[in-house]
Parts: C-alpha cells; structure tokens; sequence
C-alpha cells in the first residue's frame, strides 16, 4: 500500500446550467505515490493531468473513485479532517504570480500557514522555521521576505511556494506545471531542489506536459491521454522502451538539441497521416480533423443529438504534419451502445439523458496489461 | 539579403525612466532564412521583433536603420509603417491565442484586416482557403469564432491570416510555448513549410526554447540584456557555442533521456540586470564563471570564426589562441 | 512569457511624491532586480491610487461639489432662516435677499424647503445603498462561492426580485400602512435594487474563486468566509466602492420619483415632494420657478456629481482608463 493511493478515480464535468452535457475528464486512473518518490504525471492539456493534481488536493471532487492517503479515504474529508490533511499534503501550481494575492506581500503565504496551523507557536520560533525551510530552498530571507510579489522573480515566488509546503509537516508535494513558467536558466534549479527534497523522503507527484522534466526528475511516469492511462511504470521502463504508440508518438515530437525531429511510423496503427517527411498537404474533405479536435474529451450530449451531427458519422481523415496525425487516433474498438465517435468526440445515440454511472461505463478505458516487470501499457485497439 | 538591421536602438518609457531594451543590435536575415532569436524573458527579443513591425505607444527608437529587401523601414513612422504591415513585414503575435477579436469570426477578421490594408478578401479569398487547408484546419474555420477553436488551431489560424499576401519578412514570436509537443512539432513544421513554399521569404521566430529552433532554425541569435550576446548558424550554436551565456543556457536544458541521477545538472545563477541603469562592461559578467578583469570593458559583437558571431573576450581570447596554436602547429 | 515591456509597467506605480513609507522598506528594494513579475501591478496599490486620485479632476470636482452638498445636508437646516413647512410669508415671493429662493403657494421659505429636503434625500440614498449594497454583496458572494444549486436557487430568487414590479408594491404597501418614514422608503429601495449588485458580485466572485491564490488560502486551511472577506473581496474593493456611489445614486433618484408621484414618506419632507407639491399646486402653471427649479436642479447636481465623481474613480482604478 502506498502513501497515496488513487484507485480508479474518475471525474466527469458537467457543463451547460442545468448539466446539458457530461464530459468524462478523468477515466479511472489507479496508481500509487510512496515517500520519497517522485511520480511524474504526463499528458498534454486536456489529458486531465491537473483536475487529478486537484483532487488530490481535495479541491474538486471526484465524480467517482477513491483516493486514500496513508490508508484513509481523503474524498469525504472535511472540517478538521480536511485541515488535518493538508498538514501532509500541499501543492504548487503552474503560474507562481497568480498564486499571489497582488494586494498582499509574498510572505502572507507563510502567514496564512502560521494562523491556521502556528497559532500557539512563539514568534521567535517560528521565523527560526521560516528561515529553515527558506535555506532548504536555497532562499536567502533578505531577498524574500517583507516584499510584493511582482519584486520577486518567478523562480524565487515558486521557490517561496514550495517553503511555504515544507513549514508544514508535509509528506506528499503535489506540483502542478510548477516550471513550465519559469527561464530556462532556473528551472533546473528548482528541478534539482525538488530532488533533493525527495531525497529527505518527500512524495512527489510531478504534473507535467515536458517529457524530458518528467524523465529527468521521476522515478515513475504515468501518461494519461484522453483522462486514461496509457502507459505506466518506471521511468527508464517506459522512456527506453515506449509501447504505447501515443507515448512513442509523444516522444518522437519532442524537440531536442542534437536530434532532429525523428519521422514517426504512423502507418503502425493503420492511420496513414503523411508525416514522416514534413509534406503537407491539403485536407480531404470538408471535416478535416485536427490535432486538438481530438484531443478534446469525449463529450456526451445530455440533450438530444442535433441532426448535423449524427449526419457526420464518417470516420475523418487525418491530414497536417506530425503533431496532428499523433491526436488524430482511432477511436477505441468496440462501439458502446449509446454513443457515437466523431472528429475525436462522443456524441450521444439514444435521444434520452444518460445519467451519470452510463458515462462512467461507457468511457471504461481500456485495460492496462504488464509487458515487463513494473511496466503497464493499456491495451491499443 | 533580406533584412538588414542596423544599430538598432529601441527604448522603453517608464515612469522610473528609459529602459534600453534593444541596445545597438545590428544583424541581417538572408532569403529564405529562418532566423531564431532566444533568451530569456526580459532580454529584449519581443521588443526587437515588435519594433520591425509597429512600435507600440510606449516604445522608442533612438536610433540605427531597418532596411528590408534594399527599402528602408521607417519603423518610427507608424502611419508609414501601414504600407509594409502584412505586405513586407508581418508578426504573429505572442499571444496570437487571446489576441483574436472573441465577437468576430475569423473569416470576418480575415476580411476586416486585408480592408486595413487596402486588399479585398474575395481577391484572396481561394487561396486563403487551400492554405487553410494545408494547416490542416477544416474550411469551416471561416465561419468559426475564435473561442470554438483550440489553442492549436487558433495559432494555425494567425499564422495562415499573417502570411496571407506573402510578406517578405515573417516575425513568429513565443509561437510555440504555449502548446502541447505534439502541437508544437506540428506548428514548426508548418513554419519551415511555408518558407519552403515562399509563402514567406524569411523569418524571424523569436522563443526562449532553444530545442525548438534547434529543430527549425538555420541561424540562431542569442540576446541578453537587450545586446546581442552571440549568433551563428543553429548547428554551431548548439554543438560549438562560445558564449559562456549560450554555453550555459543550452547545459541548462535537460534533454530526454537525461536523469538527475546520472546527471545533475545546473542553472545559471543569479539573475539579468536591470535595463534601467544596465552596468558597463560584458552585462553577463556578475553570472559568468570566466568572468575577468577585461569584462569590465564592453565586449565588441564581432566575427570570431567565419559566420559566427560572438561578443565575449573570453571567446576572442580562445579563438585567437587556438588559432595561434594551429599557427605555430602548422609552423612547425 | 514577459518581456521588457511587462518589467517596464510593473515599475512605474510609484510616482513621485506617492507616500512610499510602509510599502517598501527603505533600501529593500533593489526593485531594478530587471524582469519582474508577469503582471503589472505596482508595489504601492493604495498609495498609488491615492496619487492618481488627487490628481484625477473629475473625481476631486464630483466630490467637492457632493460634499458641499452633504454638509448643507448635515448642518445646513441649523442655518435655515425659516423652519420649514411653516407659512412665514406672503405666498408667490420672488427670490430676493429675504427669501432666496423665494416662497411657495403657501408662503413657505423655499430656500429653507430645499435645506431640510436634502437631509431627507441623501438619508434615503445612504439607506438605499446601504441595503442594497449589503443583501447584493452578501447573496453576490454566497452564489459565487458555493456555486451548485444553493447558486441556482440564490440567482433564481434574484431573478424574481427582479421581476417585482417594485412601484406597484410599493403602491399596495402604502395602502395598508398609515404613515411610513425616510428610513422605511431607504430601505424599501434597497430591498428592490440589489439584484444588479448581486449578478455582478457573483459573477467576479465565480472569477476570482478559480484563482490560484484562492486555491491556495484553501491548501492553507483557511474556510471559505475567511477567503471570501481577506482574498476575494479586496481584490473587487474598487468594484465595491463604484457600485455603492452608483447605488446611492440611483436610490436618491429612485425616492424622488416615489416622492413625486406622492408614494414618498409620509412625514417630513423631500426633494421629490417638493416637486410633488409644485405640480400639484400648479407651479408651473402660476410661473413659480423657483418653487420647483432648485429641488429639480439640486437632485441634478448631486446625481451627476455622483457620476462624475464614479467616472473619476473609474479611471484612477483601472491603469488602462489613466493612460489617456
């Protein structure tokens, strides 16, 4: 049993004012962070990567599923529960300037913590604790506190976020895109201060879209595309040997330095995109489908399906370079009953409202089997 | 030669004074280049590809020449300026996503931007839509609002309505960030592609990701604090850089594969100085470990090697030494 | 990502001459520290909008010309030469040094008429706003932050508010109560005009609720009214302060319309039912003037100053209005 497991866990959005439609974000994704791991969650935007980040942290529910942090079920936590909880669990968003209230100085982030969890601690003590955990950040005081946060840069304000989680007795980090915005040149730095805080035995769960982070930094990698796993394990597992063709597709489109864009094999799965030698050429048909069409979730209409769409039911054809052909997949194999595949979306058949546990079912993703020791790869249809 | 930039000098007004953003830049882009210009944020390389296409109320240009296919640009001259937009000198702008009118469809603003420019749409119209096609955007994107497109889309979008009456000059600024791999791989690919098909005669593509131009580039010109630290063409850059700034930018970068275990690697520390009061001497010299005492003097940007570039007298030093070396070598 | 231009914005707030003492300790600011924040937001915000306040001349005429008219309100019927409502001189009065604005049909002193009806006016629109500004910002926020059906429920009630034809309740309310005061007609305006209050204050709530710093105050353990009072509801402060002015505003405005169709406050006496008075007693008719003109053009000047004022304000809050 890990630290943290989540155990199917699924999430469906509702959308329109009375929930017209249902659209199934998360399809029961399983896996598990120990102490001193760091498990790098991977998808592009979309995949659902952070809705998971966020009921982790109990700031959306989930719609069904179970997340159990050592042992208890976090999901029904509330009240003092709650704020039990995040002693242990704390997250870092993406943006480190919008995680600033403008109105109030940085360090009102460590107050806030002080209030609630402090209240009984001397003053002295606790600014001892403040510069401890800003050392354990490679934060110099002076430079951090007592200041707004636009007088910080956008590596200081993410490290200052990340003391902010270790002034609490925190076993699970959850770190949500927390470098895509900062330089290049300090990334790394806040890379590497996220492994050594994994080395005093934090669990880490890396939300990323950049592969060589996640390979850099992650004992585990888990993609997740379409709210499903594709493809889990150990990190050199799956970034030296890739089965899923989504995880090899996703790697071949990574630029690299002293590699130029590998042509991609698209014909493997029967889906003849033109990509390998970079021609374009132009879309057949007037539903030409592209890359992020179908990367949208499947979408299911609690409303009756509109004529136009059950007049498209064609299959599109896949048309631009590389990256569209890598979003524009098959649908997966058998069809359900009540809905339908379009362009990468599901419309509804039935003409009544699908509740809920119907979604569920029908967006079951296809199982994961082993391939090797510690390495699972979802069936491809 | 396409663009010639020369001692280009470009300020921004603020309330606490002038910051020097582009800071004598001279450079050219050939026919048919894609030039790449990287660094991080704040060192000036939006303001250089913004001010080569329309300087924005709060900007100024002090001084030096832009002169694109032998005609000099009057960039200062914004109603001048309106004869060249999208004819000679076009931008895809940064944030191309948000900056699309929500209220209008893209065919409208298609039609809406050519009006500005004194172009009928129905003139363009058939091949707007093959170029649409090629993008691989279905032809009902005319009659889309921006916000029922993805980002992807949106970004094929601008950039097909941008290069639409074939500018000489393309400026594809941070076109590429805010995107997925995928989407990424596939919007490089769709920039070489309209190079190639002369839908642009050359390019600037302006982004802080150096993997990225690694992958599209044939030149790539680094700039720190508003001068241009180094240029050479891309393969050089990345395999034989010899700016201490570019040396360490690019050993920043992990690339897949690398691990924390086998390799740790390290960023540059400290920060960029501020533009407002920018120190004399090599501006990269608080964060460079070969700084010495002759950093204290401005480094020239100069040809050290045959088309490569560089403003560092620790570079000068080395190259003039190894060439010494090959000398006395060759002496012997 | 940013470039220069954002590191520029971001360092121009603090003007010359801005009190800068409490905002940056002296000599912590290497604030020259090059490529600041992403966003543009200054070190000083108060202090800042306190600068660009005193010198924006709409804001300073709207609210030197409302406070004039406030202190006549306050203290101006301690000064009145006549006690109001009393007959104390021949009717029909031209204005003249005695009486300046002259006397009514009946021989009232219009200029004390005027002094005592402004205290009455701005009472109701203090009220007014006052209600409405507290029942909008509290359903506002409630809506906002739950969200789910309470939200549903809470904006279906506002839409039948909405709905109410409030002068006809107010027509069937005054038929069955005898008498009804100032304070009963202030807060009735409040009790009907909060909806527009509460939609917009619910709408930037559902906004800011998204927010990562509000994500953030929650993983600090912080319950929802403390994030709502400290997080949500300082950063629409200035959306706050604009819809009051505008409340209190259109509530002096809403009273008098009561006031004048004879609907107002049964004791004592208004700007509206001045004017009720006039028209009834054929003010017009008999080329009184100065019976109706200055409480008609009183309520203009405090209205519009109010505007004026809320445009000022408009553009010290918001950086993109200042520029021009």
């Amino acid at each position: 049993m890990s630290m943290l497991e989540l155990d199917k866990v699924s999430k469906v959005f509702k959308s329109g004012t009375f929930g017209g439609s249902l659209k199934p974000a998360l399809r029961q994704v399983s896996f598990g962070i120990d102490r001193g791991e760091v498990v790098s969650l991977i998808g592009e935007s979309g995949s659902g990567k952070s809705t998971l980040g966020k009921i982790v942290l109990h700031l959306t529910p989930a719609s069904a599923g179970k997340v159990s942090f050592e042992g208890q079920d976090v999901t029904e936590k509330k009240g003092r529960e709650l704020h039990e909880y995040y002693r242990h669990v704390q997250g870092v968003f993406q943006d480190p300037f919008s995680s600033y209230n403008p109105l109030y100085k940085a360090d009102r982030v460590f107050e806030m913590v002080r209030q609630e969890y402090f209240g009984g601690l001397q003053r002295d003590a606790w600014e001892a604790k403040v510069e401890t955990v800003l050392e354990t950040v490679t934060l110099n005081p002076a430079d951090v506190l007592n200041k707004f946060p636009h007088q910080l840069s956008g590596g200081q304000q993410q490290r200052l976020l990340v003391a902010r989680a270790l002034l609490l007795d925190v076993k699970l980090l959850i770190a949500d895109e927390i470098i895509s915005m900062l330089d290049a040149s300090t990334r790394v730095d806040v890379l590497n201060m996220l492994v050594s805080l994994k080395r005093k035995g934090l669990g880490i769960l890396f939300i990323t879209h950049d592969l060589s982070l996640g390979n850099y930094i992650s004992d585990k990698t888990v993609i997740l595309r379409h709210g499903a796993v594709v493809e889990m394990g150990e990190t050199p597992k799956v970034f030296g040997n890739p089965q899923h063709r989504y995880t090899k597709s996703l790697l071949t489109a990574v630029p690299q330095l002293h590699k130029k864009w590998a042509p991609f094999d698209w014909s493997a799965n029967g889906s003849a995109a033109p990509a390998s030698n970079g021609a374009l050429r132009p879309a057949s048909g007037a539903a030409a489908p592209v890359a992020e069409e179908a990367r949208e979730t499947r979408r299911y209409s609690r409303s009756s399906l509109s004529p136009l769409h059950a007049a498209k039911g064609a299959k599109s054809t896949p048309s631009v370079g590389a990256g569209a052909a890598v979003a524009e997949e098959a649908a997966p194999g058998p069809r359900p009953s009540l809905m339908e595949m379009e362009g990468g979306r599901w419309h509804r058949r039935a003409r009544r409202r699908v509740t809920l546990a119907e979604v569920l079912a029908e967006s079951a993703p296809p199982p994961l089997v082993e391939c090797e020791p510690g390495h699972l790869v979802a069936v491809e249809e | 030669m396409s663009l010639s930039v020369r001692n280009l000098r470009i300020a921004y007004r603020t309330l606490r004074g002038d910051v020097q953003a582009v800071d004598d830049v001279t450079f050219s882009v050939a026919d048919g280049e894609i030039m790449g210009l990287a660094g991080e944020s704040g060192c000036g390389k939006s303001t250089l590809g913004n001010s080569l296409i329309y300087l924005e109320g709060r900007m100024r240009h002090l001084g030096g020449t832009v002169e694109l296919d032998g005609k000099v640009l009057p960039i200062s001259d914004d109603r001048a300026m309106n004869r060249h937009r999208m004819r000679d000198v076009s931008i895809i702008p940064q944030y191309a996503m948000s900056a699309l009118n929500p209220t209008k469809k893209i065919g409208v603003l298609a039609r809406d931007l050519l009006k500005s420019r004194g172009t009928k749409l129905a003139k363009v119209l058939p091949e707007f839509r093959r170029r649409v096609a090629l993008v691989g955007l279905p032809d009902s994107v005319l009659e889309m609002y921006p916000f029922e497109l993805s980002g992807g889309m949106r970004q094929r979008a601008t950039m097909v309505i941008s290069t639409l009456l074939n500018p000489s000059l393309l400026i594809a600024d941070e076109v590429t960030s805010a995107l997925d791999v995928s989407n990424q791989r596939a919007v490089g690919e769709l920039l070489t592609e309209f190079r190639d098909r002369g839908y642009v005669k050359s390019m600037i593509v302006i982004t802080h990701d150096l993997s990225i131009l690694a992958q599209i580039a044939d030149t790539i010109m680094v700039m720190y604090a508003g001068k241009l630290a180094e240029k050479a063409d891309a393969g050089t850059i990345i395999d034989r850089p010899l700016h201490p700034y570019t040396q360490a930018l690019l050993s920043s970068l992990p690339e897949v594969g690398v691990r924390y275990e086998e390799e740790e690697l390290t960023g540059i520390p400290g920060r960029p100085p501020s533009l407002l009061d920018p120190p004399a001497g090599c501006r990269f010299r608080d964060r460079c470990p070969f700084a010495f005492d002759k950093c204290a003097e401005e480094p020239p940007f100069v040809e050290l090697l045959p088309g490569h570039q560089v403003a560092c007298w620790k570079a000068a030093q080395d190259v003039a030494g190894s060439a010494e070396r090959e000398h006395e070598e060759a002496a012997r | 990502m940013s470039d220069v231009d954002q590191a520029a914005t971001s360092s121009a707030p603090v003007a010359p001459g801005a009190p800068l003492t409490g905002v940056r300790a002296p000599g912590a600011a290497p604030v020259g520290g090059a490529p600041l924040g992403r966003k543009a937001y200054s070190g000083g915000r108060r202090w800042e909008f306190l600068y660009f306040a005193v010198r924006n001349k709409k804001l300073v005429l709207g609210l030197g010309v409302e406070i004039i008219f406030v202190l006549a309100a306050i203290i101006g019927p301690y000064f009145a030469p006549y006690p109001p409502k009393q007959f104390v001189a021949p009717a029909f009065l031209h204005p003249s040094a005695k009486h300046l604005f002259g006397t009514s049909y009946f021989g009232q002193d219009v200029f004390s008429l005027l002094l005592y009806s402004l205290r009455n006016s701005y009472l109701v629109g203090f009220l007014g706003a006052a209600f409405a500004g507290v029942i909008g910002l509290g359903i506002g926020f409630i809506a906002g932050w739950r969200g789910g059906w309470l939200d549903e429920i809470l904006q279906t009630f506002t839409y039948i508010v909405v709905m109410i034809p409030s002068l006809v309740l107010l027509i069937v309310i005054g038929a069955y109560l005898k008498s009804h005061s100032a304070f009963f007609e202030g807060v009735f305006i409040g009790v009907t005009t909060w909806p527009w209050v509460a939609r917009a204050v619910r709408a930037q709530t559902f906004t800011l609720r998204q927010r990562d710093f509000v994500d953030l105050a929650r993983l600090s353990g912080k319950r929802g009214p403390a994030i709502v009072l400290k997080d949500i509801a300082p950063n629409m402060a200035s959306y706050i302060l604009l819809a009051f002015i505008l409340l209190f505003g259109s509530s002096m405005l809403i009273a008098v319309n009561y006031d004048f169709l004879g609907l107002g406050p049964t004791s004592g006496i208004s700007l509206g039912d001045m004017l009720n008075l006039a028209e009834l007693w054929s003010g017009l008719q008999l080329h009184l003037w100065w019976w109706f003109i200055p409480p008609g053009a009183a309520m203009t000047i405090m209205v519009a100053a109010l505007l004026v004022a809320n445009v000022g304000l408009d553009e010290v809050f918001n950086p993109k209005l200042r520029e021009t």
